[in-house]
């Protein structure tokens, strides 16, 4: 499909100059200026300072601290609770158990409505059934952190048990098929695939699998709350603000405008900061207690109430021709979740758009346990699910005894494999021949063991790396213009250290053409206007189409103020553009006037348009998705088995790149926890008790410096004609291959195939 | 409780099972230095006391009574940055920046140890009458504090750009 400009577009239902999704560009997509420049983060300063003031870091007035128990059994009942004793403890301002909580709502399951944020749909604390182990049983308030600590200690409970699944093996037994996988159907048939998959000449069939994951923010997971009268304040670490506002008002029976949450700083989300029992019990019993509460969860409390990634077991087959090309893909398997929330892990989504195939089967269940509700954590899906495709593909690939990347380049899909869609920007083999040249891959061997340097084998292996583009509706954008040519762009979103408020200060520069210093973003509050979820990477874009649309707005306003004495007088959007800090004829330099002159002759102090996204109809008309080429360098001792990644690159098509510093960040982040997803990072189950039993930072390994080699990062830059800016979002797709890019190194180095992560030294012995 | 906290000399009545961090944050109000885990597993805590690093999540308050310490707040302010703090800034050397006060404390001290020649497990040789620094000895040292951003190549290319530019023994007091 050829792309029509803006200007070219003349059928009766477009609007000039307007932006419309899937019809026009964006005009932005091929302007620069601030756009792309590698600018420090703007509020780098006060982080360096220790001045970026988080969740648990508000003062107030007689606040008290809050701290949990929890439960020790997976499933039952509390047949008592001695609370007596935490009540006599120093200090002590409230102990609120399920006898003593207000009667709140129970929350209802994320996207299930516009305003749900609920993790699960369970009541919290409003009865003595325990659903998983560690739930909270009791809430101290004290007047100090220590005494707060010391009585929640106190607190004594018996449970009779009730029979609870906390084996994997014995709940995949029963296994259960969604209705719907995040909107998408769970089952994806294109011909007969098992069929193809025996007929073939060269067949790969393996089971992979990827354990429980936690983000592990390195903030504590903290919430400082006050009521003042049925108003509700909450300083959270939150990356839906919009949503947990909504939600709280809805447990507490509030009007949606009585409850203001904002998180002007987090400490890294990763999926993991949203609405979790912490802060509804901390709200409770502030109310009860008639006093503000501070509640900062402890490490092992993030592991007992914060979900995380949930495991996996996945099958890939792949039947191919010998000369490559795919006769069938199948990518079928099934992960732990509960019966009260709902995130299946995506892990098939890969497979639906990377490679083409004569047939294809894609399906995954889920196998219900007695747990803490699992949830996203970054790339849910794409992570686990590149690691078993591209393991898989690397093992066809010696099979075929073909070169991996020659492999995806004859597999290579002119259109979207499964819905047939356009794709409407796709690099990826570019991306693998940039990657490759640089990283030197054809100094690798491909048979295994032929590099060692003393007790250390060397390998190399390579990965695909891919996430969809999305954008969200709903969001919207205000632009405050003063007459001394400041501009403040407001929106209720969130920076958790991925660079949004510096990316969209450039944005906004460059599309307002005005200095980057005469721009503020505002973010972070429930009182800005609505704004979408930090997930999915999602927010940069939807940013971007709330801020196209108020931008038009806020031109057609000038225009209208402008009247018939500027030489802009009788110009439409169309026919303008913004620049130099005015608006001027996009053909006619000579017609131009400045904000501050058309603020000045209308009499006005300032300017403030506000507008909503338009709905994301590029979704529907193209197949959308950011790729990556990942290249991975192993040592593998032969001695201990000890895995170290001793060189990493990893070259991106995410479309345009908004700020080459801080994007080059996010990927190299990405690829770190990549790192840990593939060698160290594992929550230990234990298929006894349902407890996690490694609930600390330092049994629960994330990478280190000494894990982390030189990263090399490569971008195309191409943008992306059908998003904003020309951009895809890059906040997770540094994680995804990676796992195989690791795994598939060390076949390279050992000769061994590790088909379960992580990566351990006890599987290479 | 009496103490040195940047230079100033701050009396507080505390309880005795305070930790240092609980005391800087909770009674103090020098919230710059983080919680990360309240175990010595993250590093997010670390503050400077007489010039050397430790955890103060596991450094019990009452202890430390008469000592010098020197968190986030005392190293640089606005417009006037430490070379370590706008080596930060200049490397991205931080994305949410939750751990960060904690990673220039660290790296203050551990410039330190390492003018000290005070070996570390990867140090080839014991007994040199210098350490050399080079990027796996910066990594090694700087392990203890996490960073789950992952902005650690930042970090490391900060670190050495400051100590390049610096003595070490200067660094706990210097701004820009």
């Amino acid at each position: 499909m050829s792309m029509q400009s803006d200007s070219a577009n003349t059928s009766a239902n477009t609007l000039p100059g307007r932006w419309q999704p899937a019809v026009t560009q964006d005009p932005m997509l091929h302007k620069h200026g601030a756009l792309g420049q590698p600018v420090s983060r703007i509020d780098g300063p006060l982080k360096v300072q220790g001045k970026a003031q988080f969740a648990a870091e508000f003062p107030y007035e007689g606040l008290c601290y809050a701290a949990l128990a929890f439960s020790t059994v997976a499933r039952g009942r509390i047949t008592a609770l001695d609370t007596a004793a935490a009540e006599a403890a120093p200090g002590v301002v409230l102990v609120m158990t399920h006898r003593n909580a207000p009667r709140m709502k129970a929350p209802s399951l994320m996207m299930s409505s516009p305003t749900a944020a609920g993790a699960s749909d369970l009541p919290v604390m409003q009865d003595d059934e325990i659903h998983w182990n560690g739930q909270p049983i009791a809430v101290v308030l004290a007047e100090t952190l220590e005494q707060a600590d010391h009585a929640a200690s106190l607190v004594r409970a018996d449970y009779a048990p009730l029979p609870a699944v906390t084996s994997f093996d014995e709940a995949k037994k029963t296994p259960r098929q969604l209705d719907n996988i995040l909107g998408q159907p769970p089952v994806v048939e294109i011909g007969d695939a098992e069929a193809a998959l025996k007929a073939a000449a060269v067949q790969v069939d393996q089971i992979y699998r990827t354990p429980r994951h936690n983000h592990n923010a390195i903030e504590l997971h903290a919430a400082t709350v006050a009521w003042t009268g049925d108003e509700l304040r909450v300083h959270d670490a939150n990356q839906l603000l919009d949503l947990t506002a909504g939600q709280l008002a809805d447990i507490f029976g509030l009007e949606p405008d009585k409850v203001r949450v904002s998180s002007p700083f987090v400490g890294g989300g990763f999926g993991g900061k949203c609405l979790w029992d912490h802060q509804i019990l901390a709200c409770a019993a502030a109310k009860l207690a008639g006093r503000p509460v501070r509640i900062m969860l402890s490490r092992e409390g993030v592991f007992r109430i914060v979900g995380g990634r949930t495991l996996t077991e996945q099958r890939v087959a792949l039947g191919a021709g010998t000369d490559g090309r795919l006769d069938a893909l199948i990518h079928t398997g099934i992960v732990a979740m509960t019966t009260h929330n709902s995130c299946p892990e995506q892990f098939t989504f890969p497979a639906r758009h990377l490679y083409a195939a004569k047939s294809i089967r894609l399906a995954q269940e889920v196998a219900d346990m007695d747990m803490l509700a699992n949830t996203f954590m970054r790339a849910p899906g794409e992570s686990v699910g590149t690691f078993a495709l591209e393991c898989a593909i690397d093992e066809l690939a010696e099979k075929l005894s073909l070169d991996p990347i020659e492999l995806r380049r004859r597999i290579e899909p002119e259109t979207d494999p499964t819905s047939g869609k356009p794709f409407s920007s796709r690099h990826l083999i570019d991306a693998y021949d940039k990657g490759a040249a640089r990283f030197g891959w054809d100094r690798r061997n491909p048979k295994p063991r032929q590099r060692r340097d003393g007790e250390w084998l060397i390998g190399m292996g390579c990965a695909t790396a891919t996430y969809p583009y999305h954008r969200f509706p709903g969001g919207a954008a205000r632009i405050r213009l003063t007459a001394g040519g400041q501009v403040t762009v407001s929106t209720a979103v969130h920076d958790m250290g991925m660079g949004t408020a510096t990316a969209q200060a450039q944005h906004i520069a460059a599309r307002l053409g005005v200095p980057i210093g005469n721009v503020t973003f505002e973010y972070g509050d429930t009182t800005l206007p609505r704004g979408v979820i930090a997930g999915g990477s999602t927010q940069t874009a939807s940013i971007g189409g709330a801020v196209i649309a108020a931008a038009e707005v806020f031109v057609e306003e000038l225009l209208k103020l402008a009247g018939n004495d500027s030489p802009l007088a009788g110009l439409s959007l169309a026919e303008v553009e913004t620049r130099d800090g005015g608006i001027g004829h996009r053909e006619d330099a000579s017609r131009f006037e400045s904000y501050e002159s058309i603020l000045r002759r209308s009499g006005r102090d300032e300017l403030v348009c506000e507008a909503e996204a338009p709905p994301p109809a590029e979704m529907e008309a193209f197949s959308m998705h950011s790729y990556g080429a990942q290249f991975c360098e192993v040592r593998v001792s032969e001695i201990t088995g000890e895995v170290r990644v001793s060189r990493f690159l990893g070259s991106f098509d995410a479309g345009r790149i908004l700020n080459a510093k801080t994007a080059t960040s996010q990927f190299k982040g990405g690829i770190i926890m990549g790192i840990g997803l593939a060698l160290t990072e594992e929550a230990n189950f234990d298929p006894r008790s349902g407890r996690i039993v490694n609930a600390s930072l330092a049994d629960y390994h994330v990478p280190v410096q000494m894990d982390v080699p030189a990263i090399e990062i490569l971008y195309t830059d191409i943008p992306d004609p059908q998003a904003p800016m020309g951009a895809r979002g890059i906040g997770e797709i540094g994680i995804t291959g990676v796992g195989a890019a690791v795994a598939n190194a060390v076949y390279n180095a050992t000769g061994k195939r590790i088909r379960d992560l992580p990566i351990t030294l006890d599987k290479l012995m | 409780m009496n103490f040195t906290i940047n230079g100033q000399s701050v009396e507080v009545e505390a309880d005795i099972r305070s930790s240092l961090l609980d005391l800087l944050r909770n009674s103090l109000g020098f919230t710059g230095t983080k919680k990360g885990c309240d175990q010595g597993a993250c590093g997010a805590c670390t503050v400077l006391v007489d010039g050397e690093r430790i955890n103060s999540c596991l450094a019990l308050a009452v202890q430390y009574q008469g000592r010098s310490i020197t968190t986030v707040e005392g190293l640089g302010s606005d417009g006037n940055l430490h070379p370590l703090q706008q080596a930060f800034v200049d490397h991205d050397g931080f994305q949410c920046g939750y751990c960060t006060p904690g990673q220039l404390c660290s790296a203050i001290g551990m410039a330190r140890e390492i003018e000290r020649n005070i070996p570390s497990v990867v140090t080839a040789d014991f007994m040199a009458v210098s350490v050399t620094v080079d990027e796996r000895e910066l990594r090694e040292r700087m392990s203890g504090n996490l960073c789950r951003c992952g902005a650690y190549n930042g970090i490391i290319e900060a670190i050495s750009e400051t100590l390049e530019k610096m003595p070490a023994s200067t660094q706990e007091r210097a701004r820009a």
